[in-house]
């Protein structure tokens, strides 16, 4: 089923390294970007899912938008629960895997609530953008005024409905906020196309205004980019 | 290879290997069904030889649709045969594969017409070194040219021509069936909507190689090999053949597995015996197993065959690259590997899944949790069997192949 206009890779690349930790990471369960992300998805483009779980991002895509869709997943449930729902899904981890695919091999590269789990987002930032035309990146923003709050006064880690993880046992090994974010973008060359602050359940934040302040009401960031 | 037999299948009471009955007519009028060839359908092989004549034997399941779309070849491993899902006339065993092949398995006969074929080299009715030599009317022996994995498809895909089937569904083998799936999605790109390899690699490895030595200079070294003319002299190099076979059996296994069958529990004693009987159940378990693979496989087609997986390396005829083996190809690939394979590691399997990412194939990779070994393929392994199923549900859905009249459980 490959629908897509865009021309096929050819040469084979290698470059570095990542582990794609599953979307619970995050917690809540609520994946409420997934419309979102679609909505910013050309229809029929070949896309890459990086830690697509168990597939039901790229089931919508490819019945919404036909997109030619492949995963990459870390946990072996995970990759089995794809495959036996007809995806073309990977058992492999972002930090280290990226590295197997071609430049351009994508239309779209998908790292959804991933980049914090990573040993090296940067990295692993940059070989998003070396394999897909356009990269669409969602994480959880630690300067959220909750998270801000509970350090400030209660003099400890945050932990939430949305990350409930105690410092010690966290996947989220690299947390960031929206601005820390935006400034990686320019260092690792990334051109903004689109951004939107969400909440826990990954709605938009429904006004437009200043990066401080999304900085401080985004639970989560949803980012579109292009290499620059 | 082997089935998960029990130690208590009694071992060393059979009588001597050399009396009992070798896989002799059934090379050459094998109870399956043969296809000859010949002339404008020789064979040309690697080494260089034309084959002319030749035969292939098969087995089919299941019943080609009206587009001829939903044909499935299932390719064997090293000692198997074309009875996936049949009874094997020599054993008298169900099908080797026969818990992921038949009505309402995996690999669903009431959906796919499935084709399984004796490979080049092998002993149960397809050209191999226990075939009658047709210019000569004796048996080949070593005189047959050495065959390879690329030869064997080649045959394969003359039989296909043959019946009709210009593209397959999806060919599905495990091991050197695996190292087959792969050659046929190299040579025949266009001819394979969809393939699964399992427990396989793009090459044999160095260790695998030395293996299969050992195996081989097992053979030769037993006196009744006879420069491999024992048929001539109504012998057969049965004890040579079953050390090969017993040494070959550990690499299918792993250290838990036998451990928990076996531990080091005694066979039929209360206590070592201080000689060299087989005091341990491992080694009574060994033994049979040996002793029943000389029943049902040539030993000249044990070198032949192991050869021709020692000759395997999918990337050499790309200049060393496996994504170039693997570029435009417009395969979907569904590969599979099993944690305690020490035989067909996942390294194997990854390499291979990271060449066909490199040509931006499309694939799928599942590495099943199973503390059985390289054996896990053939066994009862659900995780297996649930992805076989599903990849092969979404491929037939891809390709418009109906669901059988029932639909699915």
């Amino acid at each position: 089923m490959s629908v897509t206009a865009i021309s096929t890779p050819e040469a084979a690349v290698d470059a570095p390294p990542v582990p794609t930790t599953a979307p619970q990471a995050a917690g809540g369960g609520a994946r409420g970007d997934h419309r979102l992300v679609a909505d910013l998805v050309a229809p029929g483009s070949r896309v890459l899912d990086i830690g697509c779980g168990e597939g039901e991002l790229l089931d919508l895509l490819i019945r919404e938008k036909q997109v030619d869709g492949r995963g990459l997943e870390l946990s072996q449930a995970g990759v089995n629960a794809c495959v036996a729902r007809g995806l073309s899904v990977v058992q492999g981890d972002a930090d280290r895997d990226l590295a197997d695919y071609p430049d351009d091999a994508f239309d779209f590269v998908i790292l959804s609530q991933t980049l914090q789990a990573t040993y090296a987002p940067r990295r692993v930032l940059e070989e998003l953008l070396r394999i897909g035309s356009n990269v669409i990146v969602s994480f959880p923003n630690f300067g959220f005024w909750r998270n801000r709050l509970q350090l400030l006064l209660g003099g400890r880690m945050p932990v939430t409905d949305y990350l409930p993880y105690s410092w010690y046992d966290t996947p989220n090994i690299h947390f960031c906020t929206i601005r820390d974010f935006v400034a990686l973008c320019q260092e690792a060359d990334a051109r903004i196309v689109k951004s939107m602050a969400l909440d826990a359940r990954g709605r938009p934040v429904g006004f437009s205004a200043p990066w401080w302040v999304w900085n401080l009401i985004g639970e989560q960031a949803l980012f579109l980019l292009k290499r620059s | 290879m082997s089935k998960d037999t029990t130690a208590e299948q009694s071992p060393l009471d059979q009588g001597p290997p050399e009396l009992r009955a070798a896989p002799a007519s059934e090379a050459d009028t094998p109870s399956s069904r043969v296809e000859k060839f010949g002339g404008d359908r020789a064979l040309q092989l690697d080494c260089g030889t034309v084959l002319d004549p030749w035969q292939i034997a098969y087995e089919t399941y299941g019943t080609l649709n009206e587009d001829r779309s939903n044909a499935i070849l299932v390719c064997h491993a090293l000692t198997g045969d074309q009875y996936v899902a049949s009874r094997n006339p020599l054993t008298g065993k169900p099908g080797w594969w026969s818990l992921l092949v038949g009505p309402g398995r995996p690999v669903d006969t009431d959906r796919f017409f499935v084709i399984c074929a004796n490979v080049l080299g092998g002993c149960l009715g397809t050209t191999g070194p226990a075939s009658t030599n047709p210019a000569t009317g004796r048996r080949w022996g070593l005189d047959l040219p050495l065959v390879t994995i690329r030869d064997m498809v080649r045959a394969q895909a003359v039989l296909l021509d043959h019946l009709g089937i210009e593209t397959l569904f999806s060919v599905v083998g495990g091991s050197m069936g695996g190292m087959q799936v792969l050659q046929w999605a190299v040579s025949y790109p266009e001819r394979v909507f969809s393939a699964v390899p399992i427990a396989a690699a793009a090459r044999h490895s160095s260790q695998n190689i030395a293996f299969h030595e050992v195996g081989r200079q097992a053979v030769m070294a037993d006196p009744n090999w006879c420069g491999g003319r024992y048929f001539e002299r109504g012998v057969r190099p049965s004890k040579g053949l079953a050390v090969a076979r017993m040494a070959a059996h550990i690499t299918y296994l792993s250290d838990p597995a036998l451990h928990r069958k076996f531990g080091r529990n005694l066979q039929d004693r209360e206590a070592i015996t201080f000689g060299f009987d087989a005091d341990f159940q491992i080694e009574s378990y060994l033994r049979h197993q040996g002793m029943t693979f000389v029943d049902r496989f040539d030993p000249n087609s044990y070198l032949y065959v192991t050869r021709a997986m020692d000759y395997f390396d999918l990337a050499a005829d790309f200049g060393g690259s496996l994504p170039r083996a693997f570029l435009h190809s417009p395969t979907r690939f569904c590969v599979m590997s099993f944690t305690s394979d020490w035989l067909f590691p996942t390294a194997e399997s990854k390499a291979v899944v990271k060449a066909l990412n490199a040509a931006a194939a499309n694939v799928s990779f599942v590495e099943v949790e199973s503390d059985r070994g390289h054996d896990a393929f053939l066994l009862d392994e659900p995780e297996m069997f649930r992805t076989v199923l599903g990849f092969l549900t979404g491929a037939a859905h891809a390709r418009g192949i109906a669901p059988p009249a029932g639909g699915f459980a």
